[in-house]
Parts: structure tokens; C-alpha cells; sequence
């Protein structure tokens, strides 16, 4: 759980965190979330144009442009919902749960823009069963506004499962409005989703914090900090073997190594894991890549989820990479047969090849599956862990040629600098 | 241009559409059916209108667009 003392901020101007958790606190220093008055159209006018000139990409993954995700929404109709994603499923990541402890109004001001935008009537905020914290954080927030009528759209809290997939944003609307939470098949992603009958645009919390400082700033303040074509700052989560673990707030195009360096590594790098499980490995000769889409798709890695973890010299990236592969296969939702029978089967080969009990076979089935596997689920689970496992067969290419002709690893069995949520699954005998 | 789509949610592994459509879907390991994506040759749009039929769990489809764009 993160605390106060978890944060680093060197921002100067613009900054998401350090803003004051308590209502009062919030409104003394930013004032109220700049909501409609009487002209709606000319403020949706304004409100839509200020963030598309701020090039705010959504914070929960994908990336996806988050003035264009309001545009699509605008045009499936009003009386929608405004989901608030919190569910922060990817166990190496914090920093939702440390914004909705330390700024919650910040996060749901945004919603509440995005909400008067879209002509939603209600933002649901989802917080996974069992984040007791988070859920209290929130929960007061609530009600502070409600006392100081800052909540014109309805705002509830609500507790989906706490599992890795729970949070794909298809799961998330799916279980708000049946119970079910379960990734849909959506040939076509750009159709807008529902909940009933009625549109729903689901944001990272992360995402509707920028929302909330963009809307008060102007696109000027976001874009002063960041590159250019990628702007603004993020909020990255480190960990691993580092001294200082906790959530960072970086700009865009910072180098990975500047970021990971804020959490004061323990000693030499192996690798960086970069946008959490479903990321990819990124090693030393790319360390110095800015923490941006553009350069990090150059090599092989997104930002993902907001999460770098340094990989010490202690244990072995192809037992790591395994762990997670076991960890991301016991994670499917169970739907789509790509995922449920190909993912454990990555991930035993990979265990093999990190056990170094290869057979003749090995590095080209395991080849093989990853083709197979890719791209062949309803959402992106699958995927990631193909990326993820790829990225460690480029990285760890020495390793891999190693534990091939079955060289004794001296790290094989090295205990796990990755975070799980249940004890690391053990890929040794 | 038609190309087909395998709903991975509804596929129950059947295998009937590989069957009476070789030429555009293979299986994996595991049975469940490869499709590339690409427009399929008008010659072979029957074929692949009567796997979709075939298909017990209807997980076939038949797209006009490329799914996603």
C-alpha cells in the first residue's frame, strides 16, 4: 500500500500529485472543477478543445487519445455513465490506489467534466473488493462533496472482483451492468460501450486527474512539461531491486533509467520490466529510452500501466519472465480457448527453458505459440503475455542461448524481485 | 471484400469451419481455428458462407470490413 512518503515529485508548474486530499484543502487551492454554467454548448465547445490541444493520452494502457474516446462517447447519446477505473489490476502498479488515497477530488472532477460533457448522469468509481484504504478514501470524498454539492452527475463506489482481467474496461462496464465480470469480443472498438441501454466511457482514474488539472490550467501547463507528441507527465510505479520503491510522477520522455534511478536501485541492472506484466523487458543497451509511445514502441515496450521494475542481478530474467508467464496464465478469464489452453503452455515451456530442461523441440514450439496465441483473444490478456515473453527471449538472448545447451545458471534460482499477489509460483523443482 | 471473423468467445473448438474451409482456417494445437484476416477469394465465399452455417456455436462470421478499422 502506498503512503505519503512513497512519492517523489520534482514537477515544478504542472504536477498530479501534492495536491491536498480534503475537499476544503482541494477547493483552496484549485478552486472548483470549471463545470457548465449556463452555456453547455460553448463549454463543451471549450472543455473538448482544450484537451484536445493538450494531447492527453489515456494513463490506463492502451494510450488512446482521450479527447477522442469524449467525441465517440458525445455521440452515443446521453443519460450515460462515467466509469472511474481504479481496479489498478497489474500487481506492480500503485499509483491509482495512491491518487484516490491522496487526491480523490482531483479524480473525480474530472469524471464530473467528462460526465457534464457527455451528458452522463452518473460517474461509478471502481475500486476492487478488498482495498479497504482506497475504499475509505473515496467513500469520504463522496460525501464531502455531496455536503458541498460538487457532485451534479451522481457518484457512487463500487467493488468489482479483484482480478487481473476484472479491469479491462469491456469486464468493468459488463459487471456493472450484469454481474458478469467478463471481457466482451468487440470486433469493433470503436462502437462505444453500454451499460442497459445507455453509453458508457470508462477512464483510468489517473486519466480524469489530468482531466481535472487540464480543465483548470489550460492545455498550456500540461504541455509545458513532456515531449511534444507525447506530452504531460505520468505517474510510473517502481519497484523491484531498488531501495526506494513507490510512485513517481515523471515527465513524458524522461529516460527509463532517470525514472527507475528516483527508486535508488540496489545495485547494477539487469533489465528493466517496463509497462507492467503484459509489458515487455527492456535491457541496458535501451536503457536511456524515453519513457514515451513513440520510443518505446521502437523498442518493443509500451507504457502500458505506468510500471518499470528493476531487475537486479540476483535471479535469472528467464525464472522471473516464467513466474510471470505462470502468474498471467492462471490469470485468463477462461473464455476464448487461445488463452486458456496456449498461455499455461508458454508458460511450461518457458519454465523449461528457464530449468534449463530443454528438449530438441523447445525454442521452436515455443516459437510457434506465441504466433498462435497472439491476437487470437476478445481482449488484449493474452497478448501481452506474448509480448512480455518475446521481450524476454530478445533480452535475455544470452540466457536463453545458455539454458539451451543446458549451461548450470548459477541465478536459475534466484527469489523473485516481482511483486504477486499471492506467493511467487515456483517455476523450480 | 469479405473476410471472416471467429468470435474466440463463442468457439468451442468444433473444427467443422477448418473442415469445410481449408483454404482459409487452419487449426492451432488445441483445435480452435486460424483465420489470417485477409479478404478471401470470391471463389471461396461460398464455402465459407456454409461454415458459417456449420458452426455449432455460431462463432463464424462473415464481415463486409475489416474488423477494428
Amino acid at each position: 500500500m502506498p503512503s505519503a512518503g512513497d512519492t517523489v515529485s520534482t514537477a515544478r508548474g504542472y504536477r498530479l500529485l501534492g495536491h491536498p486530499s480534503d475537499l476544503p484543502g482541494h477547493l483552496a487551492a484549485l478552486g472548483p472543477a470549471p463545470l457548465p454554467s449556463r452555456d453547455w454548448s460553448r463549454w463543451r465547445e471549450e472543455f473538448v478543445s482544450a484537451l484536445e490541444a493538450s494531447g492527453l493520452g489515456g494513463r490506463g494502457g492502451a494510450g488512446f487519445p482521450a479527447a477522442v474516446k469524449l467525441a465517440a462517447a458525445h455521440g452515443a447519446g446521453g443519460g450515460g455513465t462515467v466509469v472511474v477505473n481504479a481496479m489498478e489490476g497489474e500487481p506492480a502498479s500503485d499509483k491509482d490506489k495512491l491518487l484516490l488515497v491522496a487526491s480523490p477530488h482531483l479524480v473525480l472532477d474530472g469524471a464530473q467534466l467528462v460526465a457534464a460533457a457527455s451528458g452522463a448522469d452518473r460517474v461509478i468509481v471502481c475500486v476492487p473488493a478488498g482495498r479497504a484504504r482506497v475504499a475509505a478514501a473515496v467513500s469520504h470524498a463522496m460525501e464531502e462533496r455531496l455536503a458541498a454539492r460538487c457532485a451534479p452527475a451522481s457518484e457512487t463506489l463500487v467493488h468489482p472482483p479483484e482480478r487481473f482481467v476484472a479491469g479491462e474496461e469491456s469486464a468493468l462496464v459488463r459487471w456493472i451492468g450484469t454481474g458478469q465480470s467478463l471481457p466482451s469480443f468487440r470486433p469493433d472498438k470503436g462502437v462505444s460501450l453500454q451499460i442497459g441501454r445507455k453509453g458508457a466511457l470508462v477512464h483510468n482514474a489517473e486519466t480524469l486527474a489530468h482531466v481535472a488539472l487540464i480543465a483548470r490550467t489550460g492545455p498550456e501547463a500540461f504541455r509545458a512539461r513532456g515531449l511534444d507528441e507525447d506530452p504531460g507527465t505520468s505517474l510510473v510505479t517502481v519497484s523491484g531491486a531498488v531501495e526506494q520503491p513507490g510512485v513517481v510522477e515523471a515527465d513524458r520522455g524522461t529516460p527509463l533509467i532517470e525514472i527507475a534511478n528516483r527508486a535508488v536501485p540496489l545495485g547494477p541492472s539487469q533489465a528493466l520490466l517496463v509497462g507492467g506484466y503484459g509489458g515487455a523487458w527492456v535491457g541496458p543497451d535501451h536503457f536511456t529510452t524515453p519513457y514515451a509511445s513513440l520510443p518505446l514502441r521502437a523498442v518493443g515496450a509500451t507504457a502500458g500501466v505506468g510500471v518499470i521494475v528493476v531487475l537486479g542481478q540476483g535471479v535469472c530474467g528467464l525464472t522471473e519472465t516464467a513466474r510471470v508467464a505462470q502468474y498471467l496464465a492462471g490469470q485468463s478469464a477462461g473464455q476464448c480457448g487461445p488463452c486458456v489452453y496456449g498461455l499455461p503452455a508458454i508458460a511450461h515451456d518457458v519454465a523449461r527453458l528457464a530449468r534449463g530442461q530443454v528438449d530438441a523441440g523447445l525454442a521452436a514450439r515455443l516459437e510457434r505459440r506465441l504466433g498462435q496465441v497472439e491476437g487470437r483473444g476478445a481482449c488484449r490478456h493474452p497478448d501481452g503475455a506474448v509480448h512480455l515473453v518475446r521481450s524476454a527471449l530478445r533480452v535475455f538472448a544470452a540466457d536463453v542461448h545458455a539454458h539451451l545447451r543446458r549451461t548450470p545458471c548459477a541465478r536459475r534460482d534466484g527469489p523473485t524481485q516481482l511483486r504477486f499477489p499471492v506467493a511467487a509460483p515456483g517455476v523450480t523443482r | 471484400m469479405i473476410r471472416i471473423l471467429v468470435d474466440p468467445v463463442a468457439c468451442d473448438a468444433y473444427g467443422y469451419c477448418a473442415e469445410l474451409l481449408p483454404e482459409a482456417v487452419s487449426l492451432d494445437e488445441w483445435g480452435y481455428p486460424i483465420v489470417d484476416g485477409a479478404p478471401l477469394p470470391a471463389e471461396l465465399v461460398d464455402a465459407a458462407r456454409r461454415a458459417a452455417r456449420a458452426c455449432p456455436r455460431r462463432a463464424i462470421t462473415l464481415r463486409k470490413r475489416n474488423p477494428g478499422h
